[in-house]
């Protein structure tokens, strides 16, 4: 999730725009909040029983900004099975990070113009609970991707991928590319408190077969998940212990920094390089021997996935719900013993983005 | 105070003794450091410090002159990273001079607008620069598809390469980081230019009354920092040789928090370049330190955070002081 972690890091980048983008749209939270008719009384069963399968309905899909590819990816897939099952689209997405409003008012709207059904990617897991109630009332299905609300339940069901299971590939690939070496683990973290970067950290340890007090553990730095960042976390890591010999990285722009780090230092031969995204840019990374490892995720399958969701909804009423893993692939030429993984060649073709 | 070859003296004055209060912060780390770490205290480490300190620490150059004049620019960093990706997209079809200068001329550009409404048309800096930052970011991320651009070894990493000296490596990106230093701590301390920067922090008024352009110096100073934005575009891709529009996002904070640090006046008219070396270096060695030492970097943004509410009440306490 390559844009969580973006959008949190513009969040938390603490530049003062953000400051003023949040007290706006608390604003926009109030102003929406308040008005807010809570007696449209729509139940349920009405909508279960609704339409003949033959006529055609309109499906939101509302998105986050655009200019990351891992949105645009995930929104085109959505749109193109829309199309595929003869459906109407209308599509939103947030113009900058964390512009959960955009998404507020782009719902609103779709319950005005009265759709079948919403995806959403929320752009923060809290500003949306309170409209995507409000769509449900009016008997709209309302599907996150990608990422989910908090409770989760507060949509219907949310398509995403398993960081946890993510993690635990990276974890157990790196423990067996070590082989009978005597493992220097080092970590490239994300902010810990953000849902994702949390789920990567606890499957890395788990798959590896680590506690977060393990001696194997060398060092841990916090990164932005970007090149430069990660660059710099590892050189420090590199200085206080030149003998680690695995790396987790949050994500993979911070895993190619860290590998500037690494060659700087001469060592690309010792570290086993593990990461996480899937994106065409990771996984010439891995082509190009930067990276041992990443875990692919699948941006177009949540998007499938999500559409088919509503379609099943509307044809037969039967709702999805929880948390649905859209699934995750390990990429590396150095495949191991007991662990599926694809070769490069066949993550070049799923890739996503650039 | 309306005298001010007389305030002007007493400036100078306070540079020195200005600079003994982060100088001694910045001992203190290297000390506690070296003492609880068996890694800290070597050569390489301190050259990887170094050069860890070059980006930011040009930054927090051009943002020390802007500050200087009681204004704040948090635009730097956007300036310098679309200063990046306009080298980067030139030097891709062949011509790296070109990019070079051009990469140039857009950061120059962008510090002349930021000037102009500034100087002009008397808007506050601090939400002119909040406009074009969002605006600069959102040019990076068109100009690039909001994908970081490859940058060929060469010219444009030059700044990455350097010289040994028993077992010291100095790149090319700390000696230009130096010499930006000397060469603007000269500028500021000895030339009429320098006087004026100061005069104008002071208080605006006082200066217009003894002849001095206010405008025109306010101008200058928003352009020559971002030329020397374009000098960081330059050492920024060769410590890493990409041009990523997502990156230093968060250099604008963290140039004002090496300025503050290093003890110039967020209210303006007092401080200087030397003062920003060392808050730079500061910022730095907290996190290289904490980091080999294995504390959770959280506290590394604390400690960062107290110095730099530590650093503003010296300030006021001199401000005080001084009236």
């Amino acid at each position: 999730m390559k844009l969580r972690q973006t959008r949190a890091m513009h969040r938390w980048s603490a530049f003062v725009g953000s400051a003023v983008v949040v007290s706006s749209l608390a604003l926009v939270g109030c102003s929406t909040g308040t008005p807010a008719p809570s007696g449209t009384p729509t139940s349920g069963t009405q909508t279960a029983t609704q339409p003949p399968a033959a006529e055609t309905y309109t499906i939101g899909i509302v998105e986050q900004q655009l200019a990351n590819p891992f949105f645009a990816k995930l929104q085109q897939a959505a749109v193109d099975a829309a199309k595929a099952a003869g459906l109407e689209v209308t599509t939103a997405e947030s113009k900058t990070a964390g512009d959960s409003a955009t998404q507020v008012d782009a719902i609103e709207n779709m319950i005005a113009r009265g759709v079948k059904g919403i995806v959403l990617d929320p752009a923060n897991a809290t500003a949306l609970v309170d409209v995507v109630q409000r769509a449900r009332d009016a008997g709209i299905l309302v599907v996150t991707v990608n990422t989910s609300l908090e409770p989760v339940d507060a949509a219907d069901a949310s398509f995403e991928t398993d960081n946890l299971a993510g993690g635990r590939l990276m974890g157990q690939w790196a423990k067996a590319a070590l082989g009978d070496q005597e493992p220097r683990v080092a970590m490239l973290d994300y902010d810990l408190s953000d849902k994702t970067a949390a789920a990567r950290h606890n499957g890395f340890l788990e798959g590896f077969g680590l506690t977060e007090d393990s001696p194997e553990i060398v060092g841990t730095a916090l990164t932005k998940s970007n090149v430069e960042t990660g660059q710099t976390a590892m050189e420090n890591l590199l200085s206080a212990h030149p003998d680690i010999n695995a790396l987790y990285t949050i994500n993979e722009p911070a895993a190619q920094g860290a590998f500037i780090a690494i060659s700087n230092a001469g060592k690309q031969e010792q570290i086993a390089i593990t990461s996480i995204d899937g994106s065409c840019s990771g996984v010439q990374s891995v082509v190009d021997g930067e990276i041992g490892a990443t875990v692919m995720q699948f941006p177009s399958r949540m998007g499938e996935l999500a559409v088919q969701a509503i379609v099943d909804y509307v044809e037969s009423g039967t709702k999805p719900s929880g948390v649905i893993d859209s699934g995750t692939a390990l990429i590396t030429d150095r495949p191991v013993e007991g662990i599926e993984s694809h070769d490069t060649a066949w993550g070049l073709q799923n890739c996503w983005g650039e | 105070m309306t005298d001010p070859k007389g305030s002007v003296d007493r400036l100078r004055g306070f540079l020195t003794t200005q600079v003994a209060g982060p100088l001694a912060a910045l001992l203190v780390a290297i000390v506690v450091f070296s003492a609880t770490t068996d890694t800290f205290l070597n050569p390489a480490n301190f050259s990887l410090m170094l050069q860890q300190s070059v980006v930011i620490g040009t930054l927090a150059i051009g943002q020390t002159l802007i500050i200087l004049t009681a204004g704040i620019d948090l635009a730097n960093g956007a300036i310098m990273v679309l200063g990046t990706i306009v080298i980067a997209q030139f030097a891709l079809d062949g011509n790296i001079v070109l990019g070079l200068m051009l990469g140039m001329l857009a950061c120059a550009a962008a510090g002349a607008l930021n000037g102009m409404i500034v100087a002009k048309w008397k808007l506050p800096p601090f939400i002119v620069t909040l406009g074009t930052l969002t605006v600069l970011t959102a040019t990076a991320r068109l100009m690039t598809d909001s994908q970081s651009l490859p940058v060929e070894r060469g010219l444009l990493t030059v700044m990455g390469q350097g010289f040994s000296v028993a077992g010291f490596t100095v790149s090319w990106g700390v000696v230009t980081w130096l010499a930006l230093t000397a060469g603007f701590a000269y500028a500021l301390g000895r030339t009429a230019w320098g006087t004026h920067v100061y005069a104008v922090g002071d208080s605006p008024n006082a200066a217009k009354l003894n002849g001095i352009k206010v405008d025109r110096v306010l101008f200058s100073v928003y352009v020559v920092a971002g030329l020397v934005y374009a000098v960081g575009a330059w050492l920024a891709m060769g410590r890493t040789p990409i041009a990523d529009p997502s990156a230093y996002q968060t250099a604008n904070l963290d140039s004002i928090t090496a300025v503050v640090i290093g003890g110039t006046s967020l209210f303006g008219g007092r401080g200087g370049v030397v003062g920003t070396l060392i808050g730079t270096l500061i910022v730095v060695v907290l996190q290289n330190g904490l980091t080999q030492a294995g504390i959770n970097s959280l506290y590394q943004q604390i400690a960062t955070g107290a110095l730099v509410v530590v650093a503003v009440l010296v300030d006021q306490i001199i401000r005080r002081k001084d009236r």
